[in-house]
């Protein structure tokens, strides 16, 4: 079972904000869906190494060289709703221990 | 009660690397905002990471050079968090197998040897850099997003903040040696968060620790924990609980600051990257690594004291940074006399840089330079004060001494033909002062040795001078 408080926590982490009726309405819905992957977990799965990806590739690496890709940084702030000399403006970041590399 | 310290330190370390951990954007310091990126590092839909061979590589080089165990199968995972630094709102990195595990250093404080483990070793990307403006917005520049960078997370090995110092300094030299990183605080290529607690002694149960951020140096790292153990052991002494804090170091005052105290574990909702295969590393690979890695410093420390016979302060110095190794092993190579090599290295070399606020790469001066100088002292060609101005010329301007030191007359001359007339000469005009010498006033022959360093323009091998002085002396 999953709880509402749990669901409110996941959607504050994707910064999402619903109202009480979303929450429920999310809350039976997710708890739906975490039942329906339950019925997995009964697979016995002794001896099978976890799935990471889906294709079969291994050791794909790319050459340390610098490409240009030919796109401007103005085609790339294209997207961005303010800038200013160069720079992506923002709303003024407060530090909430989020920026941890 | 008395207390005993426990300390975590996470380091990041840039990777020197061409382009970036995901995208083949350059990797760049100080370029104009925001240019150095691409659609990968602005994380725009439909976007494919690539991994870069190079960093996985220097990373593994790291990891050996740190005595970890390189992970066979690994593969990367996804960081969930929202930040204006990193527009994809995720990180990628190595969360479940990292890179490599159970590593150590050797570190030495008070003449006593400790063995500090490392936990894990992983490789990740940066995040762009932010600044706050007085208007109220913060800016963003993404040039840095998507760096590759290792993070080194110590085991809680480390009991007191020298330790930690020492930890530092001896990490920070070993990755220099590698040569995966230029590891410097003040550009940012190195950066050191650190945890602390502290406990009765004797207690098994580690403490509730605090975090130190914002720390700038090593010398800041040291001063915080050592706040840290003060401020903390005052709080239990008077029967108090320290809260799970984030804390900042503040240099004018040398306290730490709270910053936030921590509700709840973070939540990164960490899940395998699918955007990139798996990998499994060759041993292969991993030897031919483990080939190309560098004599570490304490071995050529060692084999300075006993094979050149430096003094072990001296080989200490010398050994600080691979630069400065290098350079020295370079100028001896060319013929140069160790011991002297060194002590120009550690005298003028380094006052010069000192002064002008340069490294050794960023001079003129060459191994091949400086070795002719010193052979140009050695064999007398010049005199130590005209290798002086020999020293300044050539790491100026990357002149060769010796064409210099002809060209412009400066070789020393030692020809007791030349010198004896002039000689001869400044004794018959200076009469008083062979009486004088002859009374045993001493100080006549500094008069009369001056006199002949005046005429010879300072260009008279003062050794030889002495010799053929006296000689005349004694027969008058």
């Amino acid at each position: 079972m999953i709880s509402k408080d749990q669901v409110a926590h996941v959607a504050s982490l994707a910064r999402l904000s619903f109202n009480d009726a979303e929450l429920n309405q999310f809350t039976d819905q997710l708890d739906q869906i975490i039942e329906m992957e339950d019925e997995l977990s009964q697979v016995d799965t002794t001896g099978v190494k976890p799935t990471t990806q889906i294709t079969d590739e291994i050791n794909v690496f790319r050459e340390d060289v610098p490409v240009d890709d030919g796109i401007s940084r103005d085609d790339l702030l294209k997207n961005v709703p303010e800038t200013k000399d160069g720079l992506i403006k923002v709303p003024s970041i407060i530090d909430k221990g989020e920026a941890d590399a | 009660m008395n207390f005993e310290t426990t300390i975590g330190l996470e380091v990041h370390v840039e990777l020197k690397t061409k382009t970036k951990m995901f995208s083949p954007s350059p990797v760049t310091y100080g370029a104009e905002s925001n240019t150095s990126t691409n659609v990968i590092d602005f994380g725009f839909p439909g976007v494919l990471p690539t991994v870069n061979h190079e960093a996985y590589r220097l990373g593994i080089m790291v990891a050996l050079a740190l005595h970890a165990d390189v992970t066979k199968y690994t593969h990367f995972d996804r960081k969930n968090y929202f930040y204006p630094d990193n527009p994809k709102a995720y990180q990628i990195t190595q969360s479940e197998q990292p890179l490599a595990r159970n590593g150590w250093i050797e570190i030495e404080v008070d003449g006593k040897k400790k063995k500090i483990g490392i936990e894990e070793l992983h490789v990740e990307e940066d995040a762009g850099k932010n600044t706050h403006g007085d208007d109220g917005y913060s800016y963003v520049d993404l040039n840095r997003q998507g760096t590759p960078l290792i993070e080194i997370v110590s085991k809680p090995d480390i009991s007191s903040p020298d330790e930690a110092y020492a930890y530092l300094e001896q990490l920070r030299k070993t990755i220099q040696f590698t040569g995966a990183s230029d590891v410097k605080m003040e550009e940012g290529s190195m950066r050191v968060d650190t945890n602390i607690s502290i406990r009765p002694i004797g207690t098994d149960k580690l403490g509730v620790k605090a975090e130190l951020k914002n720390l700038n140096s090593f010398n800041h790292v040291r001063l915080g924990l050592a706040f840290e153990e003060k401020r903390q052991s005052e709080i239990l002494l008077a029967g108090g609980q320290v809260r799970p804090e984030t804390r900042r170091f503040d240099e004018p005052s040398g306290e730490t600051i709270l910053m936030r105290v921590k509700e709840g574990s973070d939540d990164y909702r960490y899940f395998p990257e699918p955007d990139l295969p798996a990998f499994e590393v060759e041993d292969a690979w991993i030897k031919e690594i483990k080939d190309a890695i560098p004599e570490m410093p304490d071995k050529r420390r060692k084999r300075y004291i006993d094979q050149l016979g430096i003094p072990e302060y001296d080989a200490g110095v010398l050994t600080l940074t691979k630069e400065m190794s290098d350079f020295f092993q370079d100028t001896i190579e060319h013929d140069a006399d160790p011991k002297l090599a060194s002590n120009w290295l550690m005298g003028e070399v380094s006052a010069y840089l000192n002064a002008n606020k340069l490294d050794l790469l960023e001079t003129k001066l060459t191994p091949e330079n400086l070795a002719t100088m010193i052979k140009l002292i050695q064999d007398g060609t010049i005199s130590s004060k005209i290798a002086k101005k020999v020293f300044q010329e050539t790491i100026k301007n990357g002149t060769e001494p010796k064409t210099w030191v002809e060209e412009k007359g400066l070789v020393q001359e030692s020809d007791p033909a030349v010198l004896t007339p002039i000689i001869t000469g400044i004794l018959d005009a200076n009469e008083q002062s062979i009486i004088d010498f002859k009374n045993g006033k001493d100080r006549a022959v500094g008069f009369l040795v001056g006199q002949i360093m005046k005429q010879t323009h300072g260009q008279a091998n003062p050794k030889v001078v002495n010799q053929i002085l006296m000689g005349e002396l004694n027969k008058r």
